[in-house]
């Protein structure tokens, strides 16, 4: 491989691992507040494609109001799931809450192929954004500058509001300990919605950078997309919402690395993905940003 | 009153007794959802036409039992025991990916019952069963056709790979396609892997255009092509893109854009083809009902079915085992797609080329066996 193809690879990697980045910090939040693996993130994900998708094509609006609409619709739709579905089980054991995410996430899919249909829909792309440069001989498609911008910027964001706010003391506090914090007057369950709120919100900004890079849309694309994230999470230490934006990277580059450089093993990329995630598990099961376990968010 | 009702009631029984008992049960193992959901739509819109037009056979009603197997091969299976042993159908028809026939097909043969797959093209689907048939052309043949097409017609004289590793359609087809090439003289300059589900094929579209081919052979479905085509055509790819029968769906457009403009594939269908009378009974019927233009898995459906119900006419019943008889010993039967004469549960039939121009599936020529 030469350093060209080898650029190319690097950026189309880097690309693809801001998509799992963004999806993943906000999977890893969810974590880290509730210590809950809400299985329902890849589906919200799905949503919302098709929430931004219906609002170009149906609604006619254009593209930035639809987009920011989809990620409050999305926002809105999380804090619902958690009210409806995660809230009556807060005092239940972590598995009932956990059996629940994944009827939440199957409720999900299958509402999704009732209501949207089962085959694939053509997500709207920008034309400015899908227009290509050519840098240095490496052909980039300006999109892939634009989403891992956006991924740091929605990382900068929510770190501003986990350490600079009232309200991020909140949540970090209860990522300590749920009732010592009722105790100071916090209202656990307004600073949990609002978290869903939040992470799912990001999962909306994903899926729309997501669905314009791979503009096909169908009901159960949040499944693998939510596994990847989950990964990515769990390599960067879950509960770590820079170590998951690391591990989105990572988890990106190198499955655009391994194809590059094992062509005949093309077909088994995913393989290799959860081989990297058992290997993890084994051997730093704290990911690479979890030294230490108290420090969750 | 109550001897009013109870008259009532008997009827309401009588018939319900009378019609069960007149009804044939046919299942339909389609993919309804899930990645191939636009195959089973399409092939299910071929069928309920074919039925709608011929609801009857041996003076009794024939009922469809659709279900879904959702794309997936463990599904398939489950779809076809549900079939025989809950609906007791008669016989069966599906599925449309080789590997979930190649999954449902044994099932059909422990159980005697027959299964004619309409759009299964892998030569394993039928090799060994007596009880599973098909309508379509097999892989070997398809895989020559485009070979040919690529060397004689397009003049293309490298080409580079790229096949889905977990579908049996996909690696015949490529070996079958290899084959033909190398022995014309045509040179394989790669060969490359993905599976369905993604999205993502840089990482080999930069590995298969640093050989320089002047074309890409890609036996896959329309999900993979439509989005593999787009990533391809971005990275600079000038040359012709070649697909298989898996790449006609209208998705593979709506997905693909400008990317799959001139995107070549072999498939069963075209109505200029005009192969039988039946030929224009079905798009004149199809338009008419749909107000759109036909589709090779609609009118393989479509022919799946006249042929079961012909089968089970000859048969003179709807016995499981001399249906299975009456398929085996179909000559000459005209379908839309082509006149069907099975051996060894194989029909032999022209591949007809087609070719994406402005939005549009067009005829580009044909190949006979």
């Amino acid at each position: 491989m030469n350093i060209q193809l080898f650029l190319q690879n690097l950026a189309n990697g880097v690309s693809l691992g801001s998509v799992y980045a963004l999806i993943a910090i906000g999977y890893t939040l969810i974590y880290g507040i509730l210590r809950l693996i809400n299985f329902a993130h890849g589906d919200i994900f799905m949503l919302a494609t098709y929430f931004a998708f219906y609002g170009i094509s149906l609604l006619f609006l254009p593209w930035y109001v639809s987009f920011t609409l989809t990620v409050i619709a999305i926002a809105l739709v999380g804090f619902l799931i958690d009210r409806i579905a995660y809230k009556p089980l807060r005092n239940a054991p972590r598995i009932s809450a956990l059996i629940t995410a994944i009827a939440v996430s199957l409720f999900l899919e299958n509402f999704a192929i009732v209501v949207f249909g089962g085959r694939p829909k053509p997500f709207p792309v920008l034309p400015e954004l899908n227009k290509m440069s050519l840098i240095g001989g490496i052909r980039i498609q300006n999109l892939t500058f634009v989403i891992p911008i956006v991924a740091i910027l929605s990382l900068l964001l929510l770190i501003w509001i986990l350490f600079k706010t009232k309200i991020g003391m909140a949540m970090r506090a209860l990522s300590r300990d749920i009732d010592t914090t009722k105790l100071m007057g916090v209202d656990a369950d307004k600073i949990i919605g609002f978290t869903f709120a939040l992470g799912s919100g990001l999962a909306a900004i994903g899926g729309i950078m997501y669905a314009m890079k791979y503009p096909s849309i169908y009901p159960l694309m949040g499944i693998m997309v939510g596994l990847k994230a989950f990964i990515a999470a769990v390599i960067g230490g879950i509960g770590n919402v820079l170590g998951a934006a690391l591990g989105g990277f990572f988890l990106g580059v190198m499955e655009i690395m391994i194809v590059a450089l094992f062509p005949s093993l093309s077909g088994f990329r995913d393989v290799f993905t959860f081989s990297i995630f058992i290997i993890f598990l084994i051997v730093k099961p704290t990911g690479i940003m979890g030294e230490s376990m108290e420090e969750k968010v | 009153m109550r001897k009013f009702l109870s008259i009532v009631l008997a009827i309401v029984v009588f018939s319900t007794l009378v019609f069960s008992a007149g009804t044939i049960k046919i299942g339909v193992d389609f993919p309804m959802t899930g990645v191939v959901a636009a195959f089973g739509q399409m092939s299910w819109d071929g069928l309920k036409l074919a039925h709608e037009m011929y609801p009857t056979v041996l003076g009794k009603q024939i009922e469809l039992v659709l279900m879904d197997n959702k794309s997936d091969k463990t599904e398939a299976a489950n779809v076809a025991s549900r079939l025989i042993e809950k609906e007791h159908v008669k016989a069966i028809i599906g599925c449309i990916c080789s590997s979930n026939t190649l999954a449902a097909g044994p099932i059909a043969e422990r159980a005697h019952v027959p299964m004619v797959s309409s759009a299964s093209t892998n030569p394993l689907v039928t090799q060994g069963k007596k009880y599973v048939f098909r309508v379509c052309f097999t892989d070997p043949f398809q895989g020559k056709a485009a070979a040919l097409f690529a060397y004689k017609q397009l003049g293309v004289k490298k080409v580079a790979v790229i096949l889905e590793v977990s579908q049996d359609y996909s690696i015949g087809l490529a070996n079958f396609f290899k084959k033909t090439f190398k022995k014309l003289g045509g040179k394989i300059t790669g060969t490359y892997f993905y599976v369905t589900g993604d999205v993502d094929f840089t990482a080999q579209l930069n590995a298969a255009l640093a050989t320089h081919p002047d074309a890409l052979y890609v036996p896959g479905y329309y999900p993979e092509i439509s989005l593999m085509a787009r990533q391809a055509r971005q990275m600079g790819f000038k040359g012709y893109i070649l697909c298989g029968d898996g790449a006609e769906a209208p998705e593979l457009i709506k997905i693909g854009g400008k990317a799959v403009e001139g995107l070549y594939y072999t498939t069963h269908f075209d109505p200029k083809m005009a192969a039988s009378e039946m030929t224009d009974k079905f798009v004149k019927a199809y338009t008419e009902k749909y107000h759109k233009n036909t589709d090779a898995l609609g009118a393989l459906a479509f022919d799946a079915y006249l042929l079961l119900r012909d089968a089970i006419q000859r048969a003179g019943s709807d016995d499981p085992q001399k249906i299975r008889d009456a398929l085996e010993n179909t000559k000459g039967f005209k379908g839309a797609t082509g006149i069907i004469t099975i051996h060894h549960g194989d029909p032999t039939k022209s591949a007809v080329i087609k070719k994406v121009e402005n939005g549009k599936f067009v005829y580009a020529g044909f190949v006979n066996p």
